[in-house]
């Protein structure tokens, strides 16, 4: 399953309750959830153990947008909106968490 | 004015007359609109536009004529950094009709 | 008239949400009464003032470089949350604006000074 996070995780819990139920599922950060996967970002610690171990995206025109492209932690992927179509395509079904 | 017709292209603007889309902007729709508006450009009008222009492009708003006029006399100099100078040029508010010429969107909070 | 402190509380992230800009917006026509204007930036709001913000693929207007004419505006007063930029790895050096960083005792004095408060 491909989860989509749009919500900063140090304003809403989606990320925190999406890391609990992950499973084998793929993650994707877009809009505000990008800032998580930012270097040194309170919530960069647990994405990165989870990026060890599971697919985590996340969407390259958010980061640039917010000017944080140059700063995203290790593990973490980068794609674009055509990548965006794939991962959801790839997966069997998707969760775009409020 | 719902759209102008410049040298056979047409542009688009809102009811006001403001240019929709700022890349539309050329010297030849300012001459047009400065028409419409009955102001006679000369270099000291071309020199507002285009300091209206370069504040655009530096600071992505159009400024408040408080803050135009204190700007332009950093710039250009105590004589034409005053409100009497800038509504000689530009009758019905510098803001106003210099950043309709400028093809600027009308500045935040002028109503 | 008399002047009256107020103060616009930031706590958005930019694009979002709309309340980033909406709080620019109003900041501004806010100057035009001469007022004395507070501006807070805290929580995810401190990435307002981001360095760097590329917005031409997710087709949204940049509007970082107007925090830059606040000056201009004579609104000097810019103040950002300490443990809200150690949260997000910031440092002053990430910020478009020269910015008084203070903690949260000081922001507590900050906040009961103020007349008006605006909460974006």
């Amino acid at each position: 399953m491909l989860h989509i996070i749009n919500k900063s995780s140090l304003e809403r819990g989606s990320l925190d309750s999406c890391l609990e139920l992950i499973g084998t599922g793929t993650l994707l950060l877009i809009e505000d959830a990008v800032y998580a996967a930012t270097r040194g970002h309170a919530s960069s610690g647990k994405l990165s153990e989870i990026a060890a171990k599971r697919n985590v995206f996340v969407l390259v025109p958010d980061c640039e947008a917010r000017g944080v492209a140059d700063r995203l932690i290790e593990g973490v992927k980068a794609v674009d909106y055509g990548g965006f179509v794939d991962l959801v395509a790839e997966n069997p079904n998707c969760h775009s968490w409020l | 004015m719902p759209n102008i017709e410049v040298n056979g292209k047409t542009y688009e603007t809102d009811e006001e007359g403001y240019l929709v889309n700022l890349g539309d902007w050329n010297t030849d729709v300012a001459d047009f609109i400065a028409k419409v508006e009955n102001v006679d450009m000369t270099d000291q009008h071309w020199e507002v536009v285009n300091f209206l222009r370069q504040y655009y492009d530096e600071y992505q708003i159009a400024p408040a004529v408080r803050v135009l006029t204190k700007a332009i006399g950093k710039t250009l100099g105590p004589e034409k950094g005053n409100s009497q100078y800038l509504y000689e040029l530009f009758p019905y508010g510098p803001a106003k009709q210099a950043c309709k010429i400028a093809g600027l969107p009308k500045p935040t909070g002028c109503v | 008239m008399t002047t009256k402190k107020f103060m616009f509380v930031n706590r958005k992230a930019p694009y979002g949400t709309v309340y980033a800009l909406e709080s620019l917006e109003v900041v501004l026509i806010t100057a035009a009464f001469d007022q004395d204007v507070s501006l807070v930036f805290m929580d995810d709001g401190v990435y307002q003032l981001k360095k760097g913000q590329q917005t031409k693929g997710i087709e949204h207007k940049n509007f970082s470089p107007t925090y830059r004419a606040l000056e201009g505006y004579d609104i000097e007063k810019l103040y950002v949350d300490r443990e809200s930029m150690t949260a997000r790895s910031l440092t002053e050096d990430d910020l478009l604006v020269p910015v008084t960083v203070l903690s949260r005792d000081q922001l507590t004095s900050l906040f009961e000074e103020q007349d008006v408060v605006l909460s974006f």
